[in-house]
Parts: C-alpha cells; sequence; structure tokens
C-alpha cells in the first residue's frame, strides 16, 4: 500500500509538471486529491490494515497528499505569475509616444522681468508703488526739476493730450507723487513698473511705448555709496554674483551728482565682445542723488533727509536676458515668440 | 560734437595719451565719447600732384588726358572731373593705392590711353559730401599752391587724425568747444591749458566812429559787442583751417565765414560777421521782432516773427534773428571789404523759442540754447579779429563796441568737506577736496569749516553743493567710492493685496493655457470705440499723433487682441489663446479736464483648437464653455465664485446666442461670448471667443476669509433626476429653483446631462440632475430626504414647468 501511495504520488508529481494551464492544474488536484480520488480510495482500504500498519500508511498518505499540495500551490503560484506576465506583455505602450499635453500658458517676457526685479527689492525693502499713465506736466516735469523751456526737456519729446497733460515720458512722476503722500516723513523706499511713452519711430531699438522700473529711497543720511550698495546687491541678484558694477558720471535733472551704471559683460567676463561693444561693460540702469530741489518740491525738507533714484528700462533687461535682437517683439505677440516664455 | 583729436592738441598736453585712451578718460570722467572716427582709414599713396597739362581724350568727349607730375614723375592720367585744368595740385592716387572702401588703384587703360593713377575728389578720399566746399563739390579738388609736389595729400589734408564724437548731456555745454574739452582733459589729467593767441595790430581809426550799439532789452541780450574790419579780401581760408573745420562736421565757405566758424568751435562762441557796407546803417539797434515781423534769412526763406523772437536791427529792418541765423542782404559775400563782428550774449531762451517756431537749429543757437560762456566773449571777437588780419587782410579798427549788463560778480557756493562727505559716504580731506576744486579750475577759499568756491562763467551749470558734490566724485573716481548699505531704519517690503491679486490672476490663466500679451495702449480712431465695457463718455486723444493708428488711447484691450489673432493666423498660427491685463483711458464728453478714469481691465481673445493630440485623434474645438470654464476657475481662484451669475448679453459686437454679460453681485462687470460672424469677418478671422472683465471692479470686492468646513461624517443620499423642461428655459434658471427648494438639507446639485430629440416632444428638452442631500449633525433617514425631494420636485412643476422624464 505503501508502495501505491508513492507511485500515485510520483504521478501526480508528473501530471503537476505538465499541467500548463490553470484549468489542467485544477484537473490535477481534483484527480489526485478530490473526494473520489485515488488517496482516499487507498485510504478507504486501510481498514484491512494491521493495527500496526494503519499508522504507517495513515501517515504515508498524509505525506503524500501534504506533497502534492505543496507542488499544487507552487505551480498554481508559477501560472499565475505567467499570466500576469502575459497581461501585462500585452498591456503595454510605447512609451516613446509624446504624452498628454497639458495646455498652459507663457507669461510675457516682459512681466517675468518686472516681476523679478519687483520680488528683488521686495526682498530688500522695497514697496511696489504705482502711478497714472495719463500724468499731469507738473509731475512728468516740473516737481522732478524740469521747468518749462528746461533744455533737458528735448531729450524726450512727448504725446500731449492737453496743453498740460501727456503720456508719461518716464516712470520718475510716482517719485514726486509717493514723495507728496509721505508728508515729509521718510523712509521711502519703493519701485515703480510701468509704462511709459515717448514720440520715437518703432524700429529694432526704438519704441513709443516701453516698460520702465524707477526706484526711490529717501531717508535721513542717504549717501552716495548706499546707492552704489543696494545697485549692487541688485546687479548681482539679477545678473548673478560674478558680475561688478561701476559708475559713470551723467546728468538728469532730478538727481545730482547723477551715473549711468555699467554691468560688467557676463559674456566675455570683460574680455570685450559683440554684445558689449568690446568694452567689457553694458550700461543697464542710470541713476543719482536725488536733487534737493525735487526733495523740497515733494515736501521733504533736504537739510534733512536725502535719497538715490534710479531707473532701467524692461526691455533692455529682457533683450540682455534673453538674446532678444528686436524691440517689437514684445508687442507683436506672435505665438511662436510668446510660445518660447513657459518657463519664464 | 565733434572733436578733432590734433586740434585738441593744441590746447592741452596729451601726447603721451593715445586716441583711445583720451576718448576713455573723458567717458569715464562725464563727457561720452560716443564714437571714434578714424578719418584716413586704409588710404595710402595719395599724394599731391602737378597738372602739367590737360588734353581732351581722342576718343571720349567727358575725359581729359593729364600729364601729372608726382615728384618722382610725371604720368598719364586720364581724368573724368569737369574741373580739371592744367596748372592745378591735385590728389593723386598712385598705382597701387588704396582708397576708403578698400577701393585699390592700378595703372590701366581708359579707352586706349593709359593711365597711372586718378586724381581724387574729396568724396574718394573719404570726406561726406556736405562738407566739401560748393566748387569742389562736383569734381576734383585743388590745393592751394603752398601744397609741396610729391607730398602726402592725406597728410595736407590733415587726414591723419582721429574725430571723437561726444555724446554731451546738456549740463556740459562748456564741452561744447575744443577749449572747453581741453579744460575737461586738463582737470581730469592735472595738466595746463594754452589759450591760443589773440594779439593782432589795430588801425588808427575807431571803431567808434563807424557804428554805434543800442540794445533795448537787455534782459534778452546781457552782452553785445562788435568790431569792424577794414580792408578785408574774401577767399579761401588756409588750408589748415578747412581741414579742420571739415574735421568738426562744418563744411569751408570762404575765409572770413570759416574764421567765425573755426572760432565758433574753438571757443564755443558764436560770431556773425555781416558785410558792413550792405548794412543800411551804422547803428546796430537789437530789439524784440514786431508780430509778424518779416526777414528774409541767409538760406533765402522769408521767415514771419512774433514779439517773442530777439533780432539785431539796422534801426529800420531786421539784420539777423539773434542767435540762429543771419539775414540775407547784409551777408558777406565775395566783394565784401569791410566786416562787422558780432560777438554776443542771447539769453537762452529767447534763442530756443525763436530756434524752435522757425525750425532752424544751427551751431550758433544750440550753443546760445544751452548756455555759452559769458566771460569769454571778448577773447573770442579778438581771436576771430586776429584771423581775420591773418588770413583776410584785414585791418581791425581799434576797440570794440559794448553794450553790457552782465553781472558784475560771479555766484559763491558754500560747501564743507564735512557735507561733501556726509553726500558722497566718503573721507576725503580738505586738501583733497581743494586739489580736485584747483584741477577743475574752481577758485576755492576756505574759511573755518567752509570752502567757499568761485564759479567761473565756463560752468553755468554749477549751481549748488550737490554740483560740486559731483564734481569731486566724478574727478576722485566713483570706482573710489565705498560700498555701503543704508544705516537707517528696516523696512518690510511687500506687494499691496492689489498686486498680489493680479499676479494671481495672471499665475492662474498661464496656468490654464494663455498667453500673456502686452499690445500698445495707442490705438486708431476706428478702434479705439470697440469692445467697450460701459458706455464711455469720451477718449483721450493725443494732441499731436505719429499717425492715425496712434491717435488715440484704447478704451478697450480688445481690439488688439483680435488683432494679435488675425496677425498670427496671417501666419497659419490659427491656435491662439491669449489675455491681456492693462489699462483702459475713459475721457470726457468735451476735451479733458482732469486726467482721465484709468481703469485696469482683463481681457482675452481665444480662437482655433483648444485641446489637439494629434496621434490619439482627440481634438476639441474652442467653445463658449471651454471659455467660461477659465472664468469660472478665475473667480473661484479670487474668491467670488458664489457672487457670479451669468446672463444672457445684447452685446452687439457679440455672437447674440453665444454670449453672456457677467455680474459680481447683480452689477454686470464685465461680458463674455464668441465675436459676432460679422465682426470676425472684419478683423479676417474664424470663430474667435473674447471676454473682458474690470479688474477694479474684481480687486475691490473682498472676498470672505478662508475657513475651513469640517468633513462629513456622516453618509450623504444622493437622488438623481432626469426634468423635461420647454428648450427656452435655462439650466441655470432651474438649477436655481433647486437650491431655493431643496433646503439645508441639499448639499450639492450637479447638472450631468442636457439632451434633446428622440423621445422627447418638439421644443422640449431634458436636464439631469444629481441632487446630494446631507446632514453634517448625524444620518439622515429616507424619510426626511423623499420630504425635501419632493418639494424640490414640486416647485420645479410650479416655477418651471418642469416634469419628471417617463
Amino acid at each position: 500500500m505503501i508502495e501505491r501511495l508513492k507511485e500515485l504520488g510520483d504521478e501526480a508529481l508528473q501530471e503537476i509538471k505538465e499541467a500548463n494551464t490553470v484549468k489542467a492544474l485544477e484537473d490535477v488536484r481534483v484527480k489526485y486529491l478530490g473526494k473520489k480520488g485515488p488517496i482516499t480510495e487507498v485510504l478507504r482500504g486501510m481498514g484491512k490494515l494491521s493495527a500496526e500498519e494503519r499508522p504507517k500508511v495513515g501517515q504515508k498518505a498524509n505525506d503524500v497528499r501534504e506533497h502534492i499540495q505543496e507542488k499544487l500551490d507552487e505551480k498554481s503560484a508559477e501560472l499565475e505569475k505567467k499570466a500576469l506576465e502575459e497581461k501585462l506583455q500585452a498591456e503595454s505602450v510605447d512609451v516613446t509616444l509624446p504624452g498628454k499635453e497639458i495646455k498652459r500658458g507663457a507669461r510675457h517676457p516682459l512681466t517675468a522681468v518686472v516681476e523679478e526685479i519687483e520680488d528683488i527689492f521686495i526682498g530688500l525693502g522695497f514697496q511696489v508703488t504705482e502711478g497714472p499713465e495719463v500724468e499731469t506736466d507738473y509731475y512728468n516735469f516740473e516737481a522732478l526739476n524740469l521747468p518749462q523751456e528746461h533744455p533737458a526737456r528735448d531729450m524726450q519729446d512727448s504725446f500731449y493730450v492737453t496743453t498740460d497733460m501727456l503720456l508719461r515720458t518716464q516712470t520718475s512722476p510716482v517719485q514726486a507723487r509717493t514723495m507728496e503722500k509721505h508728508e515729509g516723513k521718510g523712509p521711502v523706499k519703493i519701485v515703480c513698473p510701468g509704462k511709459v511713452y515717448r514720440r520715437d519711430d518703432d524700429d529694432a531699438t526704438h519704441s513709443h511705448q516701453f516698460l520702465q522700473i524707477e526706484g526711490l529711497y529717501v531717508d535721513h543720511n542717504i549717501r552716495m555709496s548706499d546707492l552704489k550698495g543696494i545697485l549692487e546687491a541688485f546687479v548681482q541678484k539679477y545678473f548673478g554674483v560674478d558680475r561688478s558694477i561701476r559708475l559713470r558720471p551723467s546728468f538728469f535733472p532730478f538727481t545730482e551728482p547723477s551715473v549711468e551704471v555699467d554691468v560688467s559683460c557676463g559674456i566675455c567676463k570683460g574680455e570685450g565682445c559683440r554684445i558689449c561693444k568690446h568694452t567689457g561693460w553694458i550700461e543697464v540702469l542710470g541713476a543719482g542723488m536725488v536733487h534737493p530741489h525735487v526733495l523740497e518740491m515733494s515736501g521733504f525738507d533736504p537739510e534733512e533727509y536725502s535719497g538715490f533714484a534710479f531707473g532701467m528700462g524692461v526691455e533692455r533687461f529682457a533683450m540682455l536676458k534673453y538674446g532678444i535682437d528686436d524691440i517689437r517683439h514684445f508687442y507683436t505677440n506672435d505665438i511662436r515668440f510668446l510660445d518660447q516664455f513657459k518657463r519664464a | 560734437m565733434l572733436v578733432s583729436y590734433q586740434w585738441l592738441k593744441d590746447y592741452v598736453d596729451i601726447k603721451d595719451l593715445s586716441v583711445e585712451e583720451t576718448a576713455e578718460r573723458l567717458t569715464r570722467g562725464g563727457v561720452e565719447v560716443d564714437m571714434l572716427h578714424p578719418r584716413s582709414e586704409g588710404i595710402n599713396n595719395v599724394v599731391v600732384g602737378y597738372v602739367e597739362s590737360c588734353e581732351r581724350h581722342p576718343d571720349a568727349d567727358k575725359l581729359n588726358v593729364c600729364q601729372v607730375n608726382t615728384g618722382e614723375q610725371t604720368a598719364p592720367i586720364v581724368c573724368g572731373a569737369p574741373n580739371v585744368k592744367a596748372g592745378q595740385k591735385v590728389a593723386v592716387a598712385k598705382p597701387g593705392a588704396v582708397l576708403p572702401g578698400g577701393m585699390k588703384i592700378e595703372k590701366t587703360e581708359l579707352r586706349g590711353q593709359t593711365s597711372e593713377g586718378m586724381i581724387c575728389s574729396l568724396q574718394e578720399l573719404g570726406i561726406e559730401q556736405k562738407l566739401v566746399a560748393k566748387e569742389f563739390m562736383d569734381g576734383i579738388y585743388v590745393f592751394s599752391d603752398e601744397a609741396a609736389i610729391g607730398s602726402d595729400a592725406v597728410a595736407e589734408l590733415s587726414l591723419r587724425d582721429t574725430v571723437l564724437e561726444l555724446d554731451l548731456t546738456p549740463n556740459r555745454p562748456d564741452c561744447l568747444s575744443i577749449l572747453g574739452v581741453a579744460y575737461e582733459m586738463a582737470a581730469l589729467l592735472d595738466r595746463g591749458v594754452q589759450h591760443p593767441s589773440v594779439t593782432h595790430g589795430q588801425a588808427g581809426e575807431s571803431v567808434k566812429d563807424y557804428i554805434a550799439v543800442q540794445v533795448e532789452t537787455p534782459n534778452d541780450n546781457p552782452y553785445y559787442g562788435a568790431k569792424v574790419i577794414r580792408n578785408i579780401s574774401v577767399g579761401p581760408s588756409p588750408q589748415w583751417m578747412q581741414n579742420r573745420l571739415t574735421a568738426a562736421g562744418i563744411r569751408p565757405i570762404n575765409n572770413v565765414v570759416d574764421i567765425t566758424n573755426y572760432v565758433l568751435m574753438e571757443y564755443g562762441q558764436p560770431l556773425h560777421a555781416f558785410d558792413l557796407d550792405k548794412f543800411g546803417s551804422s547803428d546796430i539797434v537789437v530789439r524784440r521782432a514786431n508780430a509778424d515781423e518779416q526777414m528774409k534769412t541767409l538760406d533765402e526763406e522769408v521767415r514771419t516773427l512774433t514779439n517773442e523772437h530777439l533780432v539785431i536791427t539796422n534801426g529800420e529792418e531786421p539784420v539777423a534773428l539773434a542767435g540762429v541765423m543771419g539775414g540775407s542782404f547784409s551777408e558777406v559775400q565775395d566783394d565784401t571789404t569791410t566786416v562787422l563782428l558780432e560777438a554776443a550774449y542771447f539769453q537762452p531762451t529767447r534763442v530756443r523759442k525763436a530756434s524752435k517756431d522757425i525750425g532752424i537749429r544751427s551751431e550758433s543757437s544750440i550753443r546760445f540754447e544751452k548756455g555759452i560762456d559769458s566771460g569769454r566773449i571778448e577773447e573770442a571777437a579778438e581771436r576771430a579779429a586776429k584771423l581775420l588780419e591773418q588770413y583776410a587782410g584785414g585791418d581791425v579798427l581799434e576797440g570794440t563796441v559794448e553794450v553790457d549788463h552782465r553781472p558784475t560778480e560771479n555766484p559763491m557756493i558754500t560747501t564743507s568737506s564735512a557735507q561733501l562727505n556726509k553726500l558722497l559716504g566718503m573721507d576725503l580731506k580738505e586738501d583733497d577736496i581743494l586739489s580736485i576744486f584747483r584741477r577743475l579750475r574752481l577758485e576755492a577759499r576756505v574759511d573755518k569749516n567752509h570752502i567757499i568756491v568761485d564759479v567761473p562763467t565756463r560752468r553755468p551749470d554749477l549751481e549748488m553743493e550737490v554740483d560740486l558734490a559731483e564734481e569731486v566724485a566724478r574727478l576722485y573716481g566713483y570706482d573710489n567710492i565705498p560700498t555701503t548699505l543704508p544705516a537707517g531704519t528696516t523696512t518690510p517690503g511687500s506687494l499691496s493685496p492689489a498686486q498680489q491679486k493680479r499676479r494671481k490672476i495672471r499665475r492662474y490663466l498661464e496656468g490654464s493655457g494663455l498667453h500673456e500679451a502686452i499690445t500698445y495702449t495707442l490705438t486708431s480712431s476706428n478702434r479705439s470705440n470697440r469692445f467697450q465695457l460701459q458706455d464711455v463718455p469720451g477718449t483721450v486723444d493725443v494732441s499731436m499723433p505719429m499717425s492715425e493708428d496712434r491717435s488715440k488711447m484704447r478704451t478697450s484691450l480688445l481690439p488688439h487682441l483680435l488683432d494679435t489673432v488675425q496677425y498670427n493666423r496671417n501666419r497659419q498660427l490659427n491656435d491662439v489663446a491669449v489675455f491681456e491685463l492693462g489699462s483702459i483711458f475713459i475721457g470726457e464728453k468735451e476735451s479733458l479736464s482732469k486726467q482721465p478714469h484709468e481703469k485696469q481691465v482683463l481681457a482675452g481673445a481665444i480662437a482655433g483648437m483648444w485641446d489637439v493630440q494629434l496621434w490619439q485623434g482627440e481634438k476639441k474645438k474652442t467653445d463658449f464653455f471651454i471659455v467660461k470654464g477659465i472664468l469660472e476657475g478665475l473667480f473661484e481662484e479670487i474668491g467670488l465664485a458664489d457672487h457670479i451669475q451669468f446672463h444672457r448679453s445684447n452685446h452687439t459686437e457679440l455672437h447674440p446666442g453665444r454670449s453672456a454679460d457677467v455680474y459680481l453681485d447683480g452689477q454686470t462687470i464685465g461680458f463674455i461670448g464668441q465675436t459676432h460672424p460679422m465682426v470676425e469677418k472684419e478683423w479676417g478671422i474664424k470663430e474667435t471667443y473674447v471676454f473682458q472683465l474690470d479688474v477694479d471692479a474684481l480687486l475691490a470686492f473682498t472676498a470672505n476669509a478662508l475657513f475651513y468646513e469640517t468633513i462629513p461624517r456622516y453618509p450623504s443620499i444622493t437622488r438623481d433626476i432626469a426634468l423635461v423642461v420647454g428648450e427656452e428655459v435655462a439650466a441655470g434658471d432651474v438649477q436655481q429653483v433647486i437650491i431655493n427648494a431643496g433646503g439645508d438639507l441639499l448639499h450639492r446639485v450637479s447638472l450631468f446631462d442636457v439632451y434633446q430629440g428622440e423621445n422627447l416632444s418638439d421644443g422640449q428638452k431634458s436636464l439631469a440632475f444629481s441632487l446630494v442631500y446631507l446632514d453634517p449633525e448625524r444620518t439622515l433617514t429616507d424619510e426626511e430626504v423623499s420630504k425635501a425631494h419632493d418639494n424640490v420636485l414640486t416647485q420645479l412643476q410650479e416655477q418651471v414647468n418642469a416634469s419628471l422624464r417617463q
């Protein structure tokens, strides 16, 4: 009987081995371990055995049964795994096909530059202030130390809408307006971004409409060296810590002393290249110490307060940053242009 | 301002500096050198030749065959210039010569005649046409007799020179002269300045016997000086002077005019020479012009004047428009023998007015407008007299007739080293500062702790202490100013709530797939009244527009956004989705009486496909609901979702069936819709959806603070209903009925199907809603829900005649 059980065990293992489908395996299980299976059959005939033999055969029958069950489980796991693999194989995709595009718009490069500059100055403790685009002659010129007939008015031919109102030619009037609101008490720390307008024919480097950012810092004991410090901090944040600035004397009616600020060329590292016109320096902004007349007209006592102001062209910063060669691109809104600034 | 490097060297010792170094010094010092123009770049092998003979070319009417002696040899040269003659000294480009632009001269044959070189015009030597004296404009240049045969023509024309083009700021009129630039260089280098010679002889007679001067309005003309020079013979000025004028951008005319121009460039003092014999009287009267008074200027134009203009008259009629241009009849000509030389100071504003009204900007008017050196007028006049004596054979009469109302004392500025250091953030010693003033030739004296500076007439721009601070800083060097950070109060920086919200709006729209556009504010008349948000009483118009396209301020952002759609469509870019956030300008019915209202507006234009996934065969055309969804998301983003309603719009520029007005708590704040097909046709675009919203109204609304709502712990019960209503019934109205009738238990309603067609009668449609009932405090019973739901159904039946679909 033990022999028979052994044989049955071997037969079963062989059939398990040969079963290649879940169904075939189930058939094997029913065949050998089912109620009408041969092992049950063998056990039924155990009554005829001696009391000595009976436990031995019982033991063997259980062993065989367990062994078959074990192998069945193994094989079943194997088959399931195989079936899953086949299923997954069938489900596979070409991962190189393009993904579903998420529709995304792009920030206008000028907005990107304005916001970046705003954020740098916010970090330095400045407020962002705005003012009207149609401005009075007083705020656009007179409050900035450019009386009627001042020769510097030549530098900026303007779009007038009445005899004493015009499209502002600079964002500087916001300076005067903000200082007035402070009623002679500092500190005033503002940056003023906005659109400005001048009578220029549009070409690659001129635009009758453009964006400026003006900055103003008025407090007790503000020195020219502070202007240098703030602008250097700004330039290094915007252009990179390896860049330096240099000041050149210049003239603006609302500041004295006045300077042009150059930043070292990032392309050639100061060696001289096409971008910096072989000078190693790129002019990026105008600045100076607020003229005492301007302080006075806006209600600040120049004996008590001093300050500095600076102004920059947003298009110029954007052109330098992104290597754009024609200012008109900013206002043409060609989708192929705008589309490039998704990560700006 | 054009400065010849060779000319500059006459007055300041800069031999040890190259042109480039000179330019760099000036630029770093505040006088920006915009460009360097080498005058003879690339020219070689051009010499002075003598035309020994000149004969008509046997086979060409317009050519001559000249035998030209160039020192070493005499060789034939074929020349086509009409003014070539035997006996002339000319510029000869010998075989092997290179001319500007790289043109090479070779020995050649012209119609059978050998030509060993070329006789050159000044233009061929790189001089601009407008600077060539009239007699040589259409032909070759002819040297004066003094030129040595065989000598270098480039040297003879002083072309071995570089011109520095200055870009002067308005505060530095002192650098509108070579001598002024020399002063600047001298200050930068701490060197001396050499003035030119002004000594000349005196004829026996006194100028007072010839003329008298009267100035009616001394404020307009604080100084008028007149000299008389007799026995002048008018002819060409010396070669060197012509060369220098050419370098300075002035065309040589004749010796008298050239000398006044030369001194103008040298001293910055405009001078005028009249022919005294044609002057018409011996009385010079300076006065305001009469209203509508006429005069013919040098350029033969008749000018009509006003009493804002200052004129020089002969007692009767104007002979010159003061400081701007001389009159025609008293002009110096070839037969002039007696010259009346005017050296004056005219008030800048007076000259500016005339120059602007008449539309002439001359070398004179530019300088008067910016302010000349009132202390060097006499010296300049003597210098011109000397040159007229030397180069025009004149006899200078004794003295000058003057009317002088100039201030007798120079202005003073008081400062101190402490003040200057405080402003600059430096630590300079008093001696350092005094040394800088000395270099600038500013007389300064120390009085206790103060430094008192006597401002010379040369520098009218120095008015206040801060002006001196700039002088100190620029001479000391901005690089030497330390870098510090302000020591005062620290302040937190921030954006205002409105600025933050505008950024949020931009970010949201970018994230929703729209590109930000920035268009021009100025627009045309027929764009300026389109797609308005509200009634606009008037537009803001530019007084003198540059073109009709840019004549009015926009009252809507949409016209230019539609232009953007059109621009891209014309380039086969049909899928466009753009928005803009900017100001519109609301004028008044009549002309503006105050600053216009500037309103912040948000607009968008979307055309073409919204979503394309080509290889998966998916395409979604832009439609009303995509754009509406974007706006709904925006309102949610800024906390307004519960306050917004959409109602059908009757905006005439929008598709009547696909447009809505947007309301914020009952107030119209904008619109959304497809542009009317007629508008699309007008713009040449296809189906386009637009929106425009009043951002000021959006920002003015304060949304409720964001508070968390407890997540329900009890189950909700959902009832779906399919309703049949008339097709004219708006889904939004039906939904509103459900919300009102559902009471507190109705937690959420959403529309999930709209159907029209089979199984429904004509004129009917089916709307399917899902209603979610919930009580956050406990588990709802079926009876409670049924009660509420029945009420909903009843109300639907009563209010919108809705029945449950069977």
